[in-house]
């Protein structure tokens, strides 16, 4: 997929003018973190819970090598195939060579973010082959040719009728003509609509939430269960997985999973919970005669033993985008590329480049809300100021920034130079500010009083003068 | 001040203090950043207790001046020391002195924001409404989420205007929503974030720190005001 995470700002300025979107989002803020706070006060052991996710994902990634090849080899065992790749461009022409080997004509998706980083879709129309999302979001948003906005909702910024004028447009020429208004009946026309394109599909392909090694497993949690058609009809299925998704043992998928529904969207559980293991067995009756995995790094094993290795802890729930105020005020596509929020602010630059997505770990106020409630405790804020260090370190810092930040730290090294223009500022301000008692406008600080009034400190001077005058006073 | 007095406290505060090295922290200067905290430690070494009347700059002393030293285990020894003596006002109140109660009157309906860093960072979030709490003539209103960011941010306010503009603005309509006709916090950057985006709004609210009222010094001009 294309970014326009340089246009950050621009991407922002735009949403934030964008009236649906923000009707969208008014909703968003407060349906999530409501029902997750919920899910989470019914579970007694919720944070324990947190607890156990997080050193699973830990021990996992610090034997990742091993549970990896332990998961290589039950696959082969069960009749299935591991491919093996090390970039996006590997895992395109894998999965387009595996298309063309069946003659694929058109593939079923079920929801998979992977896809969406490699920019799969693109790559198969290019081909001639066509991709048929069949999760009902990001069903809605390939037809609009948008990129989805949310890692569990894909379509969660659009409103229901923009949704309902989507299908008129689409639906017109396979003989929907009527506009829907009603959330159920446009429901039941993607269903329909989308039925005849499983039947249709060559070839399966979905994504995993786990990998579980011990039994060569890839499992997958939908609410619409379009994972299970798109498994189990077409001769072959797809499973396309990034390295860190690997887990040892289904003990350990049932903490996980006990944390992922409820940080994601306040559920016990997501309505379907599937296990695909392995290709059709003989006296089964029905599944795929083949069954490929694809495991992409894409740069993720770089990370492995440094700082940043906490974020391949991440089991994509969306909760820190659910609880992201700078998410909640310009939505998922300002981030320009696949992963928005603060999941994303970390992740994207590890993935395309910190001179491209800069600005995502810096529009950030570090409010720690997303790691408050990140089922694995990912530091967020924590993560997203190495990547400000690594900026600073390699010059990409705004110069205006830099040279600002160099005199600031050269007076606050210096406590009396700091006292002495401390003071000096505050007077000014006290003195020019004493009429209202703020400030409507502000020399350099137009940042602030653009939309703010800049309060003008009382006179009396700083805390500091305040201070040494009174201990004067009481010790003459 | 006058609240650490009332409690028995003798006050002090060290001529060579200086800012806490945040903003150069969250910029990502992590050389300018060690060296301030240097200077910090210096200054406070000796006291028992160091107490700031704020979450953010309390949560950068006592959560994360220590990792600064990971690299050096001499100096993260005595960060980590340091760190345990550091304290926001609130908590120190409460947690520390075991103050319940102060002397103090306040007419009127208050509403409360919780900072980030003292709230997430520091678990500071029952200890200001206990004392509240005890304040003669004060009714204190909640808001929604009074939990959530008001988009100050420290540099971010600057850097993303436009973002935190309509944070801070979600924030004043829904202080406004409660009625309340005072707006109090903990952290100095919040609440001139929120009193600057209240006054622009032209709204009656006042923007007090939550000590002024804790110290019955209510009478004082509020933020951004003249009496």
């Amino acid at each position: 997929m294309q970014s326009t995470a340089r246009d950050f700002k621009h991407n922002a300025h735009d949403a934030l003018r964008d009236a649906n979107l923000q009707d969208s989002l008014s909703k968003l803020k407060v349906g999530f973190s409501e029902r997750r706070r919920q899910a989470a006060e019914r579970l007694p052991e919720f944070e324990a819970l947190r607890d156990r996710a997080r050193d699973i994902k830990n021990h996992t990634l610090a034997n990742l090598d091993f549970y990896l090849e332990e998961f290589e080899r039950k696959v082969i065992a069960l009749g299935g195939h591991v491919h093996w790749a090390p970039t996006a461009e590997d895992a395109l022409r894998i999965i387009a060579d595996l298309c063309k080997s069946v003659n694929a004509r058109t593939i079923a998706k079920s929801k998979s973010m992977i896809s969406e980083e490699i920019g799969l879709n693109d790559h198969l129309e290019a081909l001639g082959i066509e991709p048929v999302e069949t999760d009902l979001g990001e069903y809605i948003i390939q037809l609009r040719h948008e990129p989805p906005s949310h890692i569990i909702a894909p379509a969660v910024h659009l409103t229901k009728d923009q949704v309902a004028d989507t299908f008129l447009e689409h639906h017109r020429a396979l003989g929907f003509t009527k506009r829907l208004t009603e959330r159920n009946d446009l429901v039941a026309e993607a269903r329909q609509v989308l039925r005849q394109k499983f039947l249709d599909a060559d070839v399966g392909l979905n994504g995993a939430n786990f990998l579980v090694a011990e039994t060569g497993s890839s499992m997958l949690v939908t609410n619409e269960g379009n994972a299970d058609l798109s498994n189990t009809l077409p001769k072959m299925q797809i499973v396309l997985a990034s390295i860190e998704k690997v887990i040892p043992t289904l003990e350990d998928a049932a903490v996980l999973l006990r944390v992922l529904a409820r940080s994601a969207t306040g559920q016990e559980s997501s309505a379907y919970t599937t296990l695909n293991t392995g290709p059709k067995r003989a006296g089964d009756l029905d599944g795929p005669s083949q069954y490929h995995v694809v495991i992409l790094d894409n740069g993720r094993s770089s990370v492995l033993g440094t700082k940043m290795q906490d974020m391949l802890r991440c089991i994509r729930c969306g909760a820190c985008m659910n609880h992201c105020p700078v998410y909640g005020a310009i939505g998922g596509h300002a981030y320009g590329w696949v992963y928005p929020g603060p999941i994303g602010a970390v992740l994207t630059p590890q993935l395309i480049g910190v001179e491209e997505a800069g600005n995502l770990p810096n529009a950030s106020t570090f409010c720690g809300r997303c790691e408050s409630v990140c089922p694995v405790r990912i530091p967020l804020p924590g993560l997203m100021r190495h990547w400000r260090e690594r900026e600073f370190e390699r010059h990409l810092t705004p110069r205006t920034v830099r040279q600002g930040l160099a005199v600031w730290s050269f007076v606050a090294r210096r406590p009396k130079l700091y006292r002495r223009l401390t003071g000096w500022a505050n007077q000014l301000l006290a003195l020019f500010g004493r009429g209202e008692g703020r400030y409507r406008s502000l020399p350099l600080a137009s940042g602030w009083t653009r939309f703010r009034d800049f309060p003008a400190p009382q006179p009396g001077g700083t805390f500091h003068a305040q201070w040494a005058r009174q201990r004067s006073r009481m010790r003459p | 001040m006058k609240l650490l007095e009332e409690a028995g406290c003798v006050v002090e505060v060290p001529p060579l203090q200086v800012c806490c090295g945040q903003p150069a922290y969250n910029s990502g200067d992590r050389a300018s950043t060690t060296a301030i905290a240097r200077q910090v430690i210096d200054a406070f070494e000796g006291y028992p207790h160091i107490v700031a009347p704020s979450g953010s700059c309390a949560g950068m002393l006592a959560h994360h001046y220590p990792g600064l030293f990971d690299d050096d285990p001499a100096m993260k020894a005595r960060a980590e020391n340091f760190a345990g003596r550091c304290h926001e006002l609130m908590s120190f109140l409460v947690d520390v002195l075991g103050v319940t109660k102060v002397d103090a009157h306040y007419e009127g309906t208050v509403t409360y924001h919780d900072s980030c860093s003292g709230l997430r960072e520091l678990g500071v979030k029952q200890q200001p409404r206990t004392l509240l709490g005890s304040v003669r003539g004060l009714a204190l209103r909640e808001m929604t989420t009074p939990e959530v960011c008001c988009g100050f941010g420290g540099t971010f306010c600057v850097k993303y205007p436009e973002i935190s503009n309509a944070m801070v603005g979600e924030k004043t309509s829904d202080i406004a929503a409660t009625g309340a006709g005072t707006l109090l916090a903990g952290d100095l950057g919040c609440l001139m974030n929120m009193a600057g985006k209240l006054q622009r709004e032209g709204r009656a609210v006042k923007v007090r720190h939550v000590a002024e009222v804790l110290a019955d010094m209510g009478d004082d001009a509020p933020i951004g005001e003249r009496r």
